[in-house]
């Protein structure tokens, strides 16, 4: 998206499910498991005269999630109900909030390369999940459905929905914010908030507008991305239609992109939804939530230093990209330990986001002090070697000491006579390399390293082998 | 010989406890007694034990006893939980008798809204014994059972007890449980006992009355004290001018609750006029706005997709809308449309915004008053019972009944009906209402009342 004239306003609108132990307002437990419809109750089912009970630490998760995007937290908290007929609705009504929400008026800074940009949160309220509809069709897909079955299991899941301001300008800041909230609310331990799983979803709203205005234009919503870097693909390619919609000189129509699951590279379905009434009101079944003072300051003492925080404190010893990677990575916490072990700040890095990530070991499990043996003899260690002690950094009791022995051979009086030999069997290949043939000096070092098992360092290979070859 | 007519329930105790008649006597007397009013919509069979008997409204959820709440939606349902008042009886050992009428989802004031056929009055046969909660009022009048639980969101015990002559609380609102109750009004609703007299209503209320987990707008409540005070001497008695001399109020039920103000007045009682304006004037419109909207969501969720009544449809929506087109009644729908066009965007302000306003007008108009006075009087009903049929037509009439109930119950305050005399043969209600929580004030009031009137609580005919 290169199109000075224009400018993009993007907005966002996180769903984030708690990983309570019971959900929002039953005492059913919450979470996976279980066959369909075994997680319920007369409450989550809407049985008659069943009422709701609220989970008192989804508010707290609520108000710490709040707190750590700088929200202001209601004195007074009030939820509402949502009314709409859907299967996956049994009371025909969500419990939500409205114009009372627990968490408002907050911001998150996010790091970028040119210092970072700070986005707004509206609010971030509490609210109930819907339960889950599933349409029996040969595709699996909606249409050509021939039964809706509902598991409730979900119903009534803890949800925190989180509102930005129209602050976002490009799709690459916007997949940025939604990384490093993802990474906040992990870290704050109350969600999985995994996009596979759906226990984090986000719609997003783009509008374009002349560069330099102040307009907000007709936006449409994209709906079901299920992954950061479809989001970003997305939001880019809806900018692009918008302004070549506008540039043409047409008008851009307010309708919502379902985005297939899966099939995140074909077209949108595009729907355009009437504007629903959702007679919001107060649910009378319950009291307003009053969070007392000293709970909200125990709540923010709870909180650490924040992964937004924490990539600009790295940005300064590494790049702005290698501190990103860590700490969206969660692997940033592991990077400070093997440099405190004594590891070299950008090996450390390198190793971290590129062949610790391959091996797929949870870095809050691994012995920093073992691990920054490896990374600091990195170059003197084979290849397959080095990789296999990765994939077992996590172990209990793992250590250096079995890969470190396995170094490399850089002697090079050790390499000189098998570098000898095999250009004494080969004398017409050694005679093109003398002749200029330079291409042929991978030929004579792939042999020695076969010959030596790989434990050969190959930048000793290499030297030894130009000087040989060339006499000297 | 059991007189089922005459025995209360602290009777009752007394004589099992004697050992003079079994549990299973006293159960069959009821039991076996032959229902010509349709107070019951259900009757069980003696689960054993030497407790009391109790009839229950039927919009008390009762795990394994079907409750329909006088709906054609909920014909065949069965809860698979015990409402929290449901479970503090049988903690008790009460014994289920069975599940009175009701107007459908108790919306009404005679029981003729309810799709199994309205209940007839003990005392006249021709006429209603008012509603929502006629069945309970008709049973512990007509001999079905000694005492029974009503519920009450603008007059729904109160008003059937007046009409049918007997003793009936509506608690403060947050005092009783609405855990497994049907909702109507959430924010109405309140269950409340039906008596013969009033140690029997503050006794079963001592037993349903408190906090409970599953009701988070459930409060503490003061310890209940049995009434047995005969004078009112320090009792401070308001008689508000609105609700006394409200147009429509019958000459008859007039002069009862005149005299027994005088009464009031030779026991001891400071009797002084006050004024509830606003309070009159706007409760019933207020409260036509509040309660219908309330109901259109809690009603909602009977969609035909998880239990009671469906109707086939060709997809969801169809099938929703086939199954409420079937199963409710008329009344439950034009509130359901009243309602969902008061929370309607664009509506909201001037409607339920409006009314919540109103509301707290209510509120404080009541407060003040109690500033002055201990508890205040007025009839419960402006007529006595009338003939079946004789309103059903005209909703708003049918509505107009409940002037005097409504503005205390949307300001949350306790009310409780006494029999206060005869006009034209059919019993006279008397309500006082308190400040919240002042239940043993309105007790100790009415006790002493009753007894001065020594109103025969047994109908004429069936003397």
């Amino acid at each position: 998206m290169s199109n000075t004239a224009w400018e993009a306003v993007i907005g966002l609108e996180i769903h984030v499910q708690l990983k309570t132990e019971t959900k929002m307002f039953c005492r059913c437990r919450n979470g996976f498991g279980g066959g369909p419809n075994t997680q319920t109750c007369p409450v989550c089912l809407a049985f008659p005269g069943a009422l709701p009970v609220p989970n008192r630490r989804a508010i707290e998760e609520t108000i710490k999630l709040g707190l750590a995007l700088d929200c202001a937290i209601a004195e007074r908290a009030v939820f509402h109900r949502k009314n709409y007929f859907y299967p996956d609705n049994p009371k025909a009504y969500q419990i939500s909030q409205y114009d009372e929400p627990l968490c408002s008026n907050g911001r998150l800074a996010v790091p970028t390369a040119d210092g970072g940009v700070t986005i707004g949160i509206t609010r971030a309220h509490l609210e109930e999940d819907a339960a889950k509809n599933v349409h029996v069709a040969a595709s699996g897909r909606l249409h050509g459905a021939t039964a809706t079955l509902v598991d409730f299991n979900r119903c009534g899941t803890p949800l925190v929905e989180i509102v930005t301001e129209p602050d976002l300008h490009d799709a690459d800041t916007a997949k940025r914010f939604l990384q490093l909230l993802r990474q906040t609310v992990v870290e704050l331990d109350l969600s999985d908030a995994e996009l596979e799983k759906g226990s984090m979803r986000f719609d997003v709203n783009v509008s374009v507008r002349p560069a330099g205005s102040v307009e907000l234009r007709t936006r449409t919503e994209l709906k079901n991305m299920n992954s950061f870097n479809f989001a970003a693909k997305g939001i880019e390619r809806e900018i692009a239609r918008q302004i070549g919609i506008y540039e043409a000189g047409g008008e851009v129509q307010q309708e919502t992109l379902h985005f297939v699951p899966g099939e995140e590279d074909s077209p949108p379905i595009r729907s355009k939804e009437e504007a629903q009434d959702y007679r919001y009101f107060p649910e009378p079944d319950l009291v307003p939530v009053h969070p007392p003072a000293a709970l909200v300051e125990r709540l923010r003492a709870e909180i650490g230093e924040l992964p937004g925080a924490r990539i600009g404190r790295i940005a300064d010893t590494l790049s702005f990209y290698d501190a990103d990677v860590l700490v969206t990575g969660g692997l940033d916490r592991l990077w400070s330990a093997l440099v405190d072990a004594g590891a070299d700040a950008k090996e450390a890095a390198n190793v971290l986001s590129n062949q610790f990530v391959a091996a797929g070991v949870d870095p809050g499990t691994v012995n920093a002090a073992e691990l920054a043996k490896l990374v600091a003899a990195r170059a003197e260690i084979p290849r397959a070697a080095f990789d296999e002690a990765l994939s077992k950094a996590g172990d209990a009791g793992f250590a250096a000491a079995p890969y470190l022995e396995q170094k490399l051979v850089a002697d090079a009086g050790e390499l000189d006579p098998v570098i000898e030999r095999i250009i004494a069997a080969s004398p017409g290949q050694a005679e093109q390399f003398r002749s200029g043939k330079e291409g042929l000096l991978g030929f004579f070092v792939g042999q020695v390293m076969k010959e030596t098992g790989g434990k050969a360092d190959p930048r000793i290979v290499n030297e030894r082998v130009r000087a040989k070859l060339s006499g000297t | 010989m059991i007189d089922v007519l005459r025995l209360t329930a602290e009777g009752a105790k007394q004589l099992l406890d004697a050992r003079e008649i079994s549990g299973a006597e006293l159960f069959a007397a009821y039991a076996e007694r032959d229902d010509d009013l349709h107070a019951f919509l259900y009757r069980c069979d003696d689960p054993g034990g030497d407790g009391i008997p109790i009839a229950l409204k039927d919009v008390i959820g009762t795990k394994g006893v079907p409750t329909t709440a006088g709906s054609k939606i909920l014909e065949s349902y069965v809860p698979v939980y015990d409402s929290t008042v449901a479970a503090n009886c049988k903690r008790h050992g009460l014994r289920l008798l069975g599940k009175t009428n009701t107007d459908e989802f108790a919306m009404g004031s005679s029981t003729e809204n309810s799709a199994f056929g309205p209940s007839r009055n003990p005392w006249d046969p021709s006429r209603v014994p008012g509603g929502s909660g006629g069945g309970s009022a008709a049973a512990v009048s007509g001999g079905l059972a000694p005492w029974a639980l009503g519920s009450d969101t603008g007059g729904s015990i109160k008003q059937p007890s007046a009409l049918c002559g007997n003793v009936g609380l509506r608690p403060t609102y947050g005092t009783v449980s609405r855990f497994g109750v049907v909702a109507f009004a959430s924010s109405l609703d309140q269950v409340g006992p039906v008596a013969k007299n009033v140690r029997d209503c503050a006794f079963l209320y001592s037993i349903i009355a408190g906090r409970d987990a599953n009701d988070t707008t459930t409060v503490e409540v003061p310890e209940v004290e049995l009434p047995a005070a005969q004078d009112l001497k320090g009792m401070r008695i308001g008689v508000p001018r609105e609700m006394n001399e409200a147009e429509g109020i019958e000459p008859g039920v007039s002069a009862a609750v005149r005299k027994t103000i005088e009464l009031a007045e030779s026991l001891g009682a400071e009797v002084g006029e006050c004024s509830l304006p606003r309070s009159v004037d706007y409760g019933v419109a207020c409260y036509y706005l509040v309660a219908p909207a309330e109901a259109s969501s809690n009603l909602a969720r009977y969609d035909g997709a998880r239990y009671g009544l469906r109707s086939d449809g060709d997809d969801f929506r169809e099938m929703v809308m086939a199954t409420r087109h079937d199963g409710l009644g008329d009344e439950p729908k034009r509130r359901i449309m009243i309602g969902t066009y008061a929370l309607s965007s664009g509506y909201y302000d001037a409607y339920y915004g409006k009314a919540q306003r109103v509301r707290t007008m209510i509120r404080r108009e009541h407060a003040e008053v109690f500033e002055k006075f201990d508890l205040i009087v007025s009839p419960t009903s402006p007529t006595v019972a009338f003939a079946i049929g004789e309103k059903a037509g005209n909703p708003l009439a049918m509505y107009l009944n409940d002037l005097l109930t409504i503005p205390s119950c949307m300001a949350g305050l306790p009310g409780l009906n006494i029999p206060c005399g005869l006009s034209e043969g059919l019993p006279v209600g008397l309500q006082l209402i308190g400040p919240q929580f002042a239940e043993n004030t309105l007790f100790r009031a009415g006790h002493a009342l009753e007894q001065a009137l020594a109103f025969d609580v047994v109908p004429e005919r069936l003397r």
